[in-house]
């Protein structure tokens, strides 16, 4: 068995509109309790947010993404977290992790354009301290996010009465 | 004659033979007598609608897991695609035996009391084939699965129906099992998690069944194909208890555990002289169940069990979900306790079960199963799937609110 806690968040992982209520009777327990324990989970910050997964490609233009992986120097005193910290300032970006292998850091970058995005990595990031190289690579498209897959196809059908 | 007056007149002999022909006056009697499945008339209306929500279908809405999927192709690809060992793969029954002794606890020698099947249902066929001699009776608790009763008929033997009751939950009571036992009963055919009423059977109301079992000398063929789908608490198997293993044909399969439903793999086990017999009839029918199903359903048991375990906390959230929404509507039911079925009584709206269901479907565009095409004691019932995503339940339970708004109710 799954506990409390652990439920509700799969409950909303899949849909942050969900209500206490309707979480409550999926899970066969009181509003009052799922509200409390929703609470808990904010505060205590498992819960960090409530987001819209968006196909903004479908509206627009979209945005272009870029993975960006870097190579950093350590200095003494300072370490890997100092210069992620640096880069997830940027709103333009979306994601930094620490990553193993040839590079040390990944980041991913939302722009209008890749003008827009090349001149934010040469600008802001190259140009830090400690960034010995940067690797760039342009997304040309994405077929799956968060779990979610981005492209249309038609669901086989069940028959519509069986035993 | 000349010889082409000859072959003229053979042709005419022939043509009145034909005339003669029909088929129909060809067929077994058992067969003939036989009605149709009441779910195969009831989608003969379904098919041509649009935009129909199904409450309708026995069968999870997931697809296989892919991992299983990507065994199956990659065996395929490797060109596995030759006749398995009658009794199936040796890999499947061994793992089954691992499996089954983790689940149960029990002992099934995968040499000679695993077999593996076309789905459950040529499983139920077999060992009905394999035991009954004509006029033995078999005791079919009902409402049940609809396969239960055709496939007695055909191995010559009578269907003896006992009825459950919503009062009692759908379990099957010792005096009523034991009012139907005579000295022509042979055997009881289970099917706890039960479809279509999401019954269960706990430890000690199988306890009681087995008493009788035991003081008339009865074979137990236990269909536990729904054995993973339960809510509140661990399935216990009929063979689990003291000294039923060695009476019990306990049949199962990966199909709705596992979204597998159209691999057709399912699996009997038993005392070697029941299951030798039934290997008997299944090589000569089946020869062997599809080779690319048994490698799929080798991956199902060794790694799906996450994915088993997913499915199971949705499926419990849809029916919380449902049972909730019914209870709202006014539809009398109790809390189904496994599979993926909720039969609410529909007595109170004055229509029987298939006028419901076929109203229900010609005006709100919402199908489900008339509860009598599971046997008499399902009449007044109708049979909802929750296996279906909780937006179209919500739709498909405003639909119905809309209809018995239309009733007056």
């Amino acid at each position: 068995m799954m506990d409390f806690a652990k439920e509700i968040l799969e409950v909303l992982e899949e849909n942050a509109r969900a209500t206490p209520g309707e979480i409550a009777t999926l899970l066969g327990r009181s509003e009052e309790e799922v509200a409390a324990e929703i609470k808990n989970l904010e505060e205590s910050g498992v819960i960090r947010k409530y987001m819209t997964m968006i196909n903004w490609e479908k509206i627009d233009d979209g945005y272009v993404y870029a993975m960006i992986e870097l190579k950093v120097s350590l200095q003494r005193d300072k370490g890997y977290d100092a210069i992620a910290e640096r880069i997830a300032r940027f709103s333009e970006v979306q994601s930094v992790r620490l990553i193993s292998g040839d590079h040390d850091i990944s980041f991913t970058v939302r722009g209008k354009s890749m003008k827009n995005v090349a001149f934010f990595v040469t600008e802001k990031i190259a140009t830090l301290e400690g960034v010995e190289s940067t690797c760039t690579h342009f997304v040309l498209k994405s077929y799956k996010e968060h779990g979610v897959t981005l492209y249309d196809r038609t669901q086989p059908k069940r028959l519509v009465v069986t035993a | 004659m000349m010889k082409s007056d000859i072959s003229a007149n053979n042709k005419k002999l022939a043509m009145e033979k034909t005339s003669l022909w029909r088929p129909g006056s060809h067929l077994s009697s058992t067969v003939r007598d036989m009605p149709p499945s009441g779910i195969r008339k009831f989608f003969d209306i379904v098919v041509g609608m649009e935009d129909v929500i199904s409450l309708g279908v026995g069968e999870p809405d997931f697809a296989t897991p892919w991992h299983i999927r990507e065994a199956c192709i990659y065996s395929l690809e490797g060109g596995h695609t030759s006749y398995t060992p009658n009794k199936g793969l040796f890999e499947l029954r061994e793992i089954l035996a691992e499996s089954t002794k983790e689940d149960l606890g029990l002992d099934y020698d995968p040499e000679e009391e695993i077999l593996i099947t076309t789905g459950v249902s040529e499983a139920v066929d077999l060992a009905f084939r394999a035991t009954i001699n004509p006029g033995d009776e078999v005791i079919v608790p009902q409402p049940c699965y609809v396969a239960y009763v055709p496939d007695v008929l055909l191995a010559g033997g009578v269907p003896r129906p006992v009825a459950t009751r919503l009062s009692e939950e759908f379990k099957l009571r010792p005096e009523d099992f034991q009012d139907a036992i005579n000295e022509k009963t042979k055997a009881l055919i289970l099917s706890y998690p039960n479809n279509p009423t999401g019954a269960i059977m706990t430890r000690e109301d199988l306890e009681e069944i087995a008493d009788l079992v035991v003081e008339n000398d009865l074979l137990v063929i236990s269909d536990e194909v729904y054995d993973k789908l339960t809510y509140n608490g661990r399935h216990t198997s009929f063979a689990q208890l003291e000294g039923m293993q060695e009476r019990t044909v306990l049949l199962n399969g990966m199909s709705k555990s596992c979204a597998m439903t159209g691999w057709r793999v399912g699996y009997a086990l038993g005392d070697p002289a029941i299951l030798g017999a039934m290997t008997k009839v299944h090589q000569y029918t089946m020869l062997c169940a599809p080779t690319m199903a048994q490698v799929a359903a080798v991956e199902a048991i060794r790694r799906g069990e996450k994915e088993i375990k997913a499915m199971n906390r949705e499926y419990d959230r849809r029916r919380r979900l449902f049972v909730s929404e019914l209870e709202r509507l006014g539809l009398p039911c109790f809390e189904p306790k496994g599979a993926f079925y909720a039969f609410p009584s529909i007595e109170g709206t004055g229509l029987s079960s298939e006028e419901f269901a076929e109203q229900l479907l010609k005006e709100q565009k919402v199908a489900a199963v008339p509860g009598n095409a599971f046997g008499e004691s399902g009449e007044g019932f109708l049979r909802c799937s929750y296996a279906t995503s909780r937006e179209e339940i919500l739709e498909a339970v405003d639909r119905i609110e809309r209809f018995l708004a239309g009733l007056g109710l």
